[in-house]
């Protein structure tokens, strides 16, 4: 699902690469927690496998996209197929809950019927029923983040990528949310997490991959966060 | 459910900026009402060209002498100089007009203002030839060849006061051009600055539009529509004041030109015609700007 080989990443800005040779395999349907400092590299990872970056040296495989050497036309494809979670949630505060989450359908130019089906089915997913007709701001955090998922998850991707969807929410809902995930996670769909939380990590017991400076220092398949420092 | 997402879009990005978009419009407006203003002049001077291209004469005046001893031109001079003239290949036809013919005519055209009839004396006016040349805007091959021969006074080339008509008309439309040009310049810039407020005010949507993989079209067609619908609304407020001007300024400053036939006035078929060229130019600035900017400066 996801490969990437002895990839480096160094920005013009910087003299330090912010990925150095990070060669990664990850399968379809895992679920797989990216941990690292800040700086290590985790959002540059994220941003090669949505080629909002392009590597500086090495490859980059996601799904059948060599993402690399694709061109840029083909681009929106590949993002077609990933879907994405931000910790500030990036919700549109002048569309509802259900605009939102049709968002995603519109602009891709799915038919308007389709959408219709569709988004209450995602809603329903996520824990939201019944509320789709109210606004982000009328929305405690956590379910802010659900329409976030459910935005990213309504198009069926393959692949689900969450860079620290649980940052600002307090443990309960975070556990809310992880829950969330393992379900989108159980329908087949490859999640890769990067986070900082410890307990989230600790509890779920998933693989672990660490970054440090850069480089990958730990791969476990079944990891904790603090081990192995 | 493209068509309606895209137009939907570029309705929201025209409200929300709404004194830009009205810049936008305004200034496109006045350079595009320059440009068809200059165009319309073009078109007039085209029309009142060919109305006098027909009827363009160069007049060899002839000596008092013969004006007043030779009325049939049978004599030396005025015979040698009317084959001479006849047998230049730059002339298309003489014609005598002996001082009787040419008083007839003065009354004729003055007749409108007896006070300047009574005044005239038939022995003021010379007779001359009318000569008429296959190119009216050659006449110096007539008066270089003909001037100071015997028994010509003066040679008068009608085309040279119609070119100093002209060349103000000329004139009256270089300006405009000029001015549109500048105009257009202003226009070019404002594009390109809401095109760059849109796409800024709108980041967040455009952010999640690439994250989920919408194409470039529907991320950035929006922003475009944007300024050519501006750009176009600027053309057809552009193309009613033309129509207002034409009705309430110059059809009324013109009257007396017009109805003596000097110009040829503009008509409401002038300004459709020019309408298409001033339309497609705001489609085609708007259109051109909008593209280089979203280029230039928003990532896709």
């Amino acid at each position: 699902m996801i490969r990437l080989e002895h990839v480096s990443k160094v920005y013009k800005t910087s003299t330090r690469p912010a990925l150095e040779d990070v060669s990664v395999e990850m399968d379809k349907g895992e679920f797989v927690f990216l941990i690292g400092a800040s700086g290590s590299g985790k959002s540059t990872f994220l941003r090669l496998l949505l080629r909002e970056e392009v590597p500086t040296k090495g490859r980059v495989y996601v799904a059948n996209f060599d993402v690399v050497r694709m061109s840029r036309r083909r681009v929106p494809r590949l993002r077609q197929s990933i879907g994405c979670v931000f910790q500030d949630f990036r919700l549109l505060h002048n569309k509802t809950v259900a605009e939102n989450v049709a968002f995603a359908l519109e602009v891709i130019g799915k038919p308007r019927n389709t959408i219709r089906k569709v988004v209450p089915e995602v809603l329903e997913l996520v824990g939201l029923e019944g509320k789709s007709a109210r606004m982000p701001h009328e929305l405690s955090g956590g379910e802010q983040q659900r329409v976030a998922i459910a935005r990213a998850f309504v198009n069926r991707p393959l692949m689900l990528l969450a860079d620290e969807p649980t940052g600002n929410l307090d443990p309960d809902t975070s556990q809310d949310i992880m829950l969330l995930l393992e379900r989108i996670n159980r329908t087949g769909t490859t999640v890769l997490m990067a986070t900082h939380d410890h307990s989230i990590v600790d509890s779920m017991r998933r693989r672990v991959v660490e970054l440090s400076l850069g480089q990958v220092v730990r791969d476990d398949s079944r990891g904790v966060y603090g081990v192995g420092r | 459910m493209r068509a309606s997402f895209v137009f939907s879009e570029v309705l929201t990005g025209l409200r929300r900026n709404v004194t830009m978009t009205v810049a936008m419009i305004l200034t496109t407006m006045v350079s595009l009402l320059l440009l068809g203003g200059g165009l319309l002049v073009v078109r007039m001077i085209d029309k009142t060209q060919t109305v006098y291209e027909d009827k363009l004469q160069v007049n060899v005046y002839l000596t008092n002498d013969i004006s007043a001893n030779d009325k049939e031109c049978q004599k030396d001079p005025c015979r040698t100089l009317r084959t001479d003239l006849e047998k230049n290949p730059a002339v298309e036809s003489v014609k005598y007009e002996n001082r009787d013919q040419a008083y007839a005519r003065f009354k004729e055209i003055f007749a409108s203002q007896p006070e300047l009839v009574k005044l005239a004396r038939p022995e003021a006016l010379p007779a001359s030839f009318n000569v008429k040349l296959y190119d009216p805007d050659r006449p110096d091959v007539i008066i270089q060849t003909f001037s100071g021969k015997v028994g010509v006074d003066s040679i008068a080339d009608q085309s040279e006061f119609l070119d100093r008509f002209f060349d103000a008309l000329n004139g009256v439309r270089d300006l405009t051009f000029v001015v549109a040009l500048i105009q257009a310049v202003a226009a070019l810039l404002l594009i390109s600055n809401t095109v760059q407020v849109s796409a800024f005010t709108r980041r967040t949507e455009v952010g999640i539009m690439r994250l989920v993989g919408a194409t470039r079209w529907y991320t950035q067609l929006p922003f475009l529509l944007e300024a050519v619908v501006a750009g176009l609304i600027g053309a057809v407020l552009a193309i009613g004041l033309l129509v207002l001007a034409k009705l309430w300024f110059l059809d009324r400053l013109l009257e007396g030109p017009f109805a003596a036939g000097v110009i040829r006035p503009i008509e409401g078929l002038d300004i459709l015609l020019i309408s298409p060229w001033l339309l497609l130019t705001a489609i085609g600035i708007s259109a051109v700007t909008g593209y280089v900017t979203l280029r230039l400066y928003v990532r896709q």
